[in-house]
């Protein structure tokens, strides 16, 4: 009963994101006008030509929203990764390192977590100036201490099992225990450290979009359309409310599979509906 | 309260205080070298990012000699924690106004923003939690299971334009999509504009308190103590008041705490969809505008909150928890204390 109910969440989380992700990839190619042409006029209301109606400058509001998808979650997806993945890299080798190098290792991920993830990442807009490259790679480095701090607490676990000891008394290098015996035992909390770090770099990227540190106009970007379209909400609500549903659609799809796999594959939560 | 003073009086936790507050110090440092690299130690330099493609050589000198740019990287980061120590973060990069100054009135406002969120969402969020876990498995329960879920996956600013379009322009017209006050006056002189900057942060804060609060409540209503209270025919809400609650909310009191920095910087993003006169609107404009004293000053103290907190939460631990309390009292172990609070905390 449990597990059904469970199933059901992914399977609708699933559907969610593939519709958001279809729309990012191959929304341009049905886009009827380019993203930056004049159409209509300023804040035009839907009609039978325009779906959504135009946005603050006359602009299509449903060709802008079918090509703003692209960058804000490749991006993000970008960022997820190599932050995961510098995460993954540091919990590891911590976690099988000598216990005074992995306590030095991790006080010194621990001050990296005093600084909010969109507080560090303003700070280094701050000083290098706007660039979504740049936006990328600072957001996926907000997420490395954070996931190194989960894996290394997972992989801490299975180090004190028989097998590393094992593998370490016949003498296994330590590269090879951490890929091979390490990290197939870490792989749930990866996957749902994953789900998790991409829903955060949604909400980063599209932040900084929508505060204007991000893409630049004329630049069709679902934050930046947010932002832009913020204004005039009263007379021209669907300039603001597509790109917004369309974000809150993909983070909620990714945290209902994030979650249900959790509690399924890892048992966190495991005292939930039976 | 005889317990309590006994317990003071012994030491322990003072000494335990203090310890915390002098490991805290190594970190602060650490993070104020970090705030200072990230943005004085560029490959350019400050002057000319401030002034883009208005620099003037006679500019860029007289912006150099106000930061004092030309003195080594040491020199600079040493003349910066100096006037940090006595809380003076510098001049602004034009050197017509003081940092602290202009600081001053938005970190109270922004303080205003936190507090009038935190005092809402923390209660509320406990109760929800304790509720669901009492009612598990029922409508209650499965209805803000869903409801938290969804809105923990939404990003702040989402929530905040959603309250926009539902409270203030499009479907009701209720409050002020604007959080205006006055310059000059704090924001409780104009509560109304507090509304939505502060339900959007405990929308966004209350979900993962709540389910916090559930887990442990349920972990301990399955308890053999719990148990031992119903046996001994206790009626339920003495079970769930005076027994489970107290031992359930000792593990949420991390959460709170990070939930609370957390705060610190979902300010930012909110802040600046209601234009709300605190310390993260003017991060963002002086971010826009390369008016790098301002972000350093304020990034070091969002980052030294956290620090701040986490001691408190740390000492909230110990107080709430009377097995830690007693045993810290009695040994002074302090490894002992650390592990039996989840053992990773600094």
């Amino acid at each position: 009963m449990g597990l059904t109910f469970k199933q059901a969440y992914a399977k609708i989380g699933a559907v969610l994101v593939g519709i958001i992700i279809a729309i990012a990839l191959f929304g341009p190619l049905f886009a009827p006008h380019t993203f930056d042409e004049f159409i209509d006029m300023p804040n035009a209301p839907r009609s039978d030509q325009l779906l959504l109606g135009a946005d603050y400058l006359g602009r299509d509001v449903w060709s802008r929203f079918l090509f703003g998808g692209r960058t804000i979650i490749g991006l993000s997806f970008v960022s997820t990764l190599l932050g995961v993945g510098l995460g993954l890299l540091i919990g590891l080798f911590a976690a099988s390192a000598q216990s005074r190098t992995d306590s030095l290792i991790m006080r010194m991920n621990d001050i990296l977590l005093a600084f909010p993830q969109i507080v560090f990442v303003l700070l280094v807009v701050s000083g290098f100036g706007t660039s979504i490259f740049l936006i990328a790679i600072t957001v996926g480095f907000t997420h490395a201490p954070r996931t190194a701090r989960i894996i290394r607490a997972a992989a801490a676990e299975v180090m004190e099992r028989d097998f590393i000891k094992a593998a370490v008394a016949v003498g296994e290098k330590r590269q090879r225990i951490i890929l091979s015996e390490l990290l197939p035992n870490v792989t749930s909390p990866l996957l749902v450290e994953f789900g998790l770090r991409m829903t955060y770099s949604i909400g980063l990227v599209a932040a900084v979009s929508f505060l204007g540190l991000g893409l630049q106009p004329p630049a069709a970007d679902w934050g930046l359309m947010i932002n832009e379209n913020r204004g005039s909400m009263t007379v021209q609500p669907w300039a603001v409310l597509t790109p917004i549903f369309a974000i809150a659609i993909f983070t909620i799809g990714i945290n209902f599979i994030t979650d249900s796999f959790a509690k399924v594959a890892i048992g966190i939560d495991r005292k939930g509906k039976e | 309260m005889k317990k309590i003073r006994d317990f003071f009086n012994q030491g322990g936790l003072l000494l335990f205080v203090l310890g915390r507050i002098l490991a805290g110090i190594p970190i602060v440092v650490a993070l104020s070298i970090l705030v200072f690299v990230a943005t004085q130690a560029l490959p350019g330099d400050a002057a000319v990012a401030y002034l883009a493609n208005t620099a003037t050589p006679e500019r860029l000198e007289a912006i150099r000699q106000q930061l004092n740019l030309d003195d080594p990287l040491w020199m600079q980061y040493a003349q910066w924690a100096g006037g940090v120590l006595q809380f003076d973060f510098g001049t602004t990069v034009t050197g017509e106004t003081e940092v602290t100054t202009l600081l001053k009135e938005r970190i109270q406002n922004t303080l205003i923003l936190m507090a009038s969120s935190g005092i809402v969402a923390i209660p509320l969020s406990i109760i929800i939690g304790v509720y669901a876990a009492v009612r598990r498995g029922k409508l209650f329960d499965n209805v803000t299971s869903l409801f938290t879920l969804i809105l923990a996956a939404l990003p702040e600013f989402v929530v905040a334009i959603f309250v926009v379009f539902l409270l203030a322009t499009n479907v009701f017209q209720i409050f002020p999509a604007i959080a205006f006050v006055d310059p000059g006056t704090l924001a409780w002189s104009n509560p109304m504009a507090l509304v939505l900057p502060s339900l959007t942060l405990v929308l966004a804060v209350t979900p993962y308190v709540s389910r916090i609060m559930r887990g442990s409540m349920i972990e301990v209503m399955e308890s053999e103590y719990i148990q031992m209270a119903r046996l001994k025919g206790l009626s339920e809400r003495t079970v769930i008041v005076r027994h489970a609650l107290p031992n359930a909310i000792a593990p949420t009191i991390q959460v709170i705490a990070l939930q609370l920095a957390w705060l610190a910087g979902g300010v930012v993003v909110v802040e600046a969809v209601f234009a709300y006169p605190g310390i993260g609107t003017i991060m963002i404009d002086s971010v826009k505008g390369r008016d790098l004293p301002i972000v350093q000053a304020i990034t070091l103290m969002i980052a030294a909150l956290y620090v701040v907190l986490n001691i408190l939460a740390d000492i909230g631990t110990i107080l709430s928890t009377p097995r830690l309390r007693t045993r810290y009292a009695r040994k002074n172990d302090t490894s002992d204390v650390f592990a039996a609070m989840g053992g990773d905390e600094w």
